[in-house]
């Protein structure tokens, strides 16, 4: 059978399935369960109106609930067993996770880059907004800043890889050094500050998406509250700090909290780089290092990132609404 | 307190003029009113007053300082934007203390301004609450309060109650006239379209038309003494009629001879050599009376609307002339599809030649 009759015939059935769905269980509710007659017909069909709501919701709720109610329910149960997911063996995974060094020190790493990338990407994304915003060439400024938003963190870490390395001849780093006849290093294995050379590689990718979604809030700004702050005597650092970023302060707030979940999500740049090595372990590469060896031990990473993650997305999502109103 | 002076200000953005030739003398403590329809400057004039806008050539002198390159802040003035501009992260009372925040006023100074203005508007309940939670006539009280903190030599007014309900805009127009009575040496520039504020505020009006000034003046000088047709037709409404025709006697009574039948006289006088002289005579609806024998206008009545107080007629001329309309004090609904012959008093019918009225000359 040729692709396109496929095509063609998957979209008749799903389309006609939907409307065969609505229609038949529709005609259920108003024929069969609360028919408009017998002994009291108005309250059938006070009834049957009640009901039709969830009619037409049932298909989302069901999907959802089948992709992502499901998994997180299905993970946490998984967590409660040994690594064949033979043996049930309660928190006994937690337990080991408390007690194993390198998980505590991927919480820590982990805590660092929460607390830097976000922090750093927004303000860098906020300062190239507003110094774009005005100039000529400020939308081709932008779209090199946007540029490593196309990469991949795979893509962007072999970059930066090339960067750090450990050879004048390749690495950018050690050139600048070789130039100043200093011995070649790997700032990868720097301990410590070789978390913050990580960072460094997600603040370069998500700036440009801070910059993009917070130079369209600076321009929603209303013009006359700039002039009214210039007529009463605003220098530019005042009007900035003073009148234009407390007005963008919600969509701050989104924007930081948005790459904060990406953060507790970002395993890539780690597992690409150092492979956790030199004490750079971060909780998703210490879950994909122990993926399929011990399935029961990643599921209680992937649930404790998720305990993590929640409140910070709680108040992402109540911050997006209030700021869509 | 301060005289402003405008002299040739022209204002082009590229090669394309909106204002030139602008020349104003305004006194301290003048209400001066700029009206014109739509697109006509007025707004741009006022914010190259404010330093908002850049001034492309002429002179702006503050107080007989030259002020065109003088950054807003230092010009003396403070603004009222249409749509309040309001900060809206910062209360009521530190909306109105930002400028004395900003030019390192001390605390007590500051809370003195800020009270005794509170005080003047009645804002005091409001003081600590966000723009968000106060009412439009309530945002632009604040709106006028941070710029009484300041204590401006200049206050500008751009459409400010253009954002507010019929009802408000009427009791904020009289607040706003209260307000230059309690300061009578501030000047006050205002920016309307809207005549019913022009006429009721200024104490001069300056109509702007065709990148210019069309005239300056009171507004009882615009009303009966309009310089131009322009002036003529765009203050009071509805706008004066004007009818075509030949001066055909001179002397300190003019009569003129209508292109569609009809005679006026006008106590605008004109000399011998202006026999035959091509005019339009104008007359606003409410000078026009019903005639009995000599008329101005002889008409079929199309229209009846009555609004209470006054009836408006409206009759269609031959051909596409725009109608001829006359207000009449009472009701008159019977009118509707009669003849009728309008006349008026000779010291209300205005003559102009070449849009420009006789009477300056």
């Amino acid at each position: 059978m040729s692709p396109i009759l496929q095509g063609i015939i998957t979209i008749a059935l799903g389309v006609g399935g939907c409307i065969a769905y609505f229609y038949a269980s529709n005609l259920v509710l108003d024929k069969v369960i609360f028919p408009p007659r017998g002994a009291d017909p108005g309250r059938n069909i006070n009834r049957a109106n009640m009901v039709r709501p969830w009619l037409f919701l049932f298909p989302a709720i069901a999907a959802l609930g089948l992709y992502l109610a499901y998994p997180v329910v299905g993970s946490f149960w998984r967590s409660l067993f040994n690594r064949n997911g033979t043996e049930f063996i309660g928190l006994g995974n937690y337990q080991k996770l408390a007690a194993d060094d390198t998980f505590r020190q991927a919480v820590f790493n982990n805590f660092l880059w929460v607390l830097v990338v976000p922090a750093l990407a927004t303000f860098f994304g906020l300062m190239a907004a507003q110094l774009t915003d005005r100039i000529k060439w400020g939308n081709i400024a932008k779209s090199l800043i946007f540029m490593p938003m196309a990469i991949s963190f795979v893509g962007a870490s072999l970059i930066w890889k090339f960067v750090y390395a450990n050879n004048p001849q390749i690495g950018l780093i050690n050139a600048i050094r070789d130039a100043f006849h200093l011995q070649p290093l790997d700032p990868l294995q720097i301990p410590f500050w070789n978390n913050f050379f990580l960072m460094v590689i997600l603040i370069w990718i998500q700036t440009g998406f801070a910059m993009v979604i917070l130079s369209a809030a600076l321009r929603g700004i209303p013009e006359e509250t700039v002039e009214a702050a210039v007529l009463d005597g605003a220098n530019p650092f005042q009007l900035f700090f003073k009148i234009k970023v407390p007005q963008i302060m919600p969509t701050i707030v989104v924007v930081w909290t948005t790459i904060t979940i990406l953060v507790l999500k970002v395993f890539d740049i780690v597992y690409a780089t150092t492979g956790g090595n030199f004490g750079t372990q971060i909780l998703p590469s210490y879950m994909m290092s122990y993926m399929f060896r011990d399935d029961g031990r990643a599921t209680a990473v992937a649930f404790v990132i998720m305990i993590i993650v929640l409140p910070v997305m709680i108040w992402n999502i109540i911050q997006a609404r209030k700021e869509m109103r | 307190m301060a005289d402003l002076k405008l002299e040739n200000i022209a204002k082009s953005y590229g090669e394309v003029s909106v204002l030139k030739d602008i020349n104003l003398d305004i006194k301290a403590g003048e209400l001066i009113v700029f009206v014109g329809p739509s697109g006509c400057g007025k707004s741009t004039l006022l914010r190259m007053i404010a330093g908002l806008e850049k001034i492309s050539g002429g002179t702006l002198e503050i107080d007989g300082v030259r002020m065109n390159e003088v950054p807003p802040a230092n010009r003396g003035i403070a603004m009222v934007f249409q749509s309040y501009a309001l900060y809206p992260h910062m209360t009521v009372r530190d909306n109105m203390a930002f400028a004395l925040k900003i030019a390192k006023m001390s605390k007590e100074e500051i809370d003195a301004a800020v009270e005794k203005a509170a005080k003047m508007l009645q804002l005091e309940p409001y003081l600590d609450r966000l723009p968000k939670a106060l009412s439009g006539g309530q945002r632009q009280r604040v709106a006028i309060g941070r710029a009484i903190v300041r204590d401006p030599k200049v206050y500008l007014f751009d459409e400010p109650l253009s954002n507010l309900d019929a009802a408000l805009r009427v009791a904020t127009r009289i607040e706003i006239a209260q307000l230059k009575e309690a300061m009578p040496d501030r000047t006050m520039i205002y920016v309307t379209h809207d005549q019913v504020e022009a006429m009721t505020l200024a104490s001069r009006i300056v109509v702007l038309a065709n990148k210019g000034i069309a005239q300056v003046g009171t507004p009882l000088d615009l009303y009966e003494r309009p310089e131009n047709e322009f002036v003529a037709q765009f203050i009071g409404s509805p706008s004066m009629n004007l009818l075509p025709g030949e001066v055909v006697e001179t002397g300190e009574v003019t009569t003129v001879k209508l292109a569609r039948g009809g005679v006026a006289r006008s106590t605008v006088p004109t000399r011998p050599e202006d026999m035959g002289l091509k005019v339009n005579i104008g007359v606003r609806p409410e000078d026009f009376v019903p005639a009995e024998g000599e008329a101005i206008y002889t008409g079929h009545v199309d229209i009846v609307e009555a609004l209470g107080e006054v009836t408006l007629l409206y009759f269609q001329p031959e051909g596409d002339a725009a109608p001829v309309i006359a207000k009449l004090p009472g009701i008159h609904h019977d009118r509707r599809h009669s003849q009728l012959s309008l006349s008026a008093d000779p010291a209300k019918v205005h003559l102009f030649a070449d849009g420009r009225s006789l009477l300056y000359r």
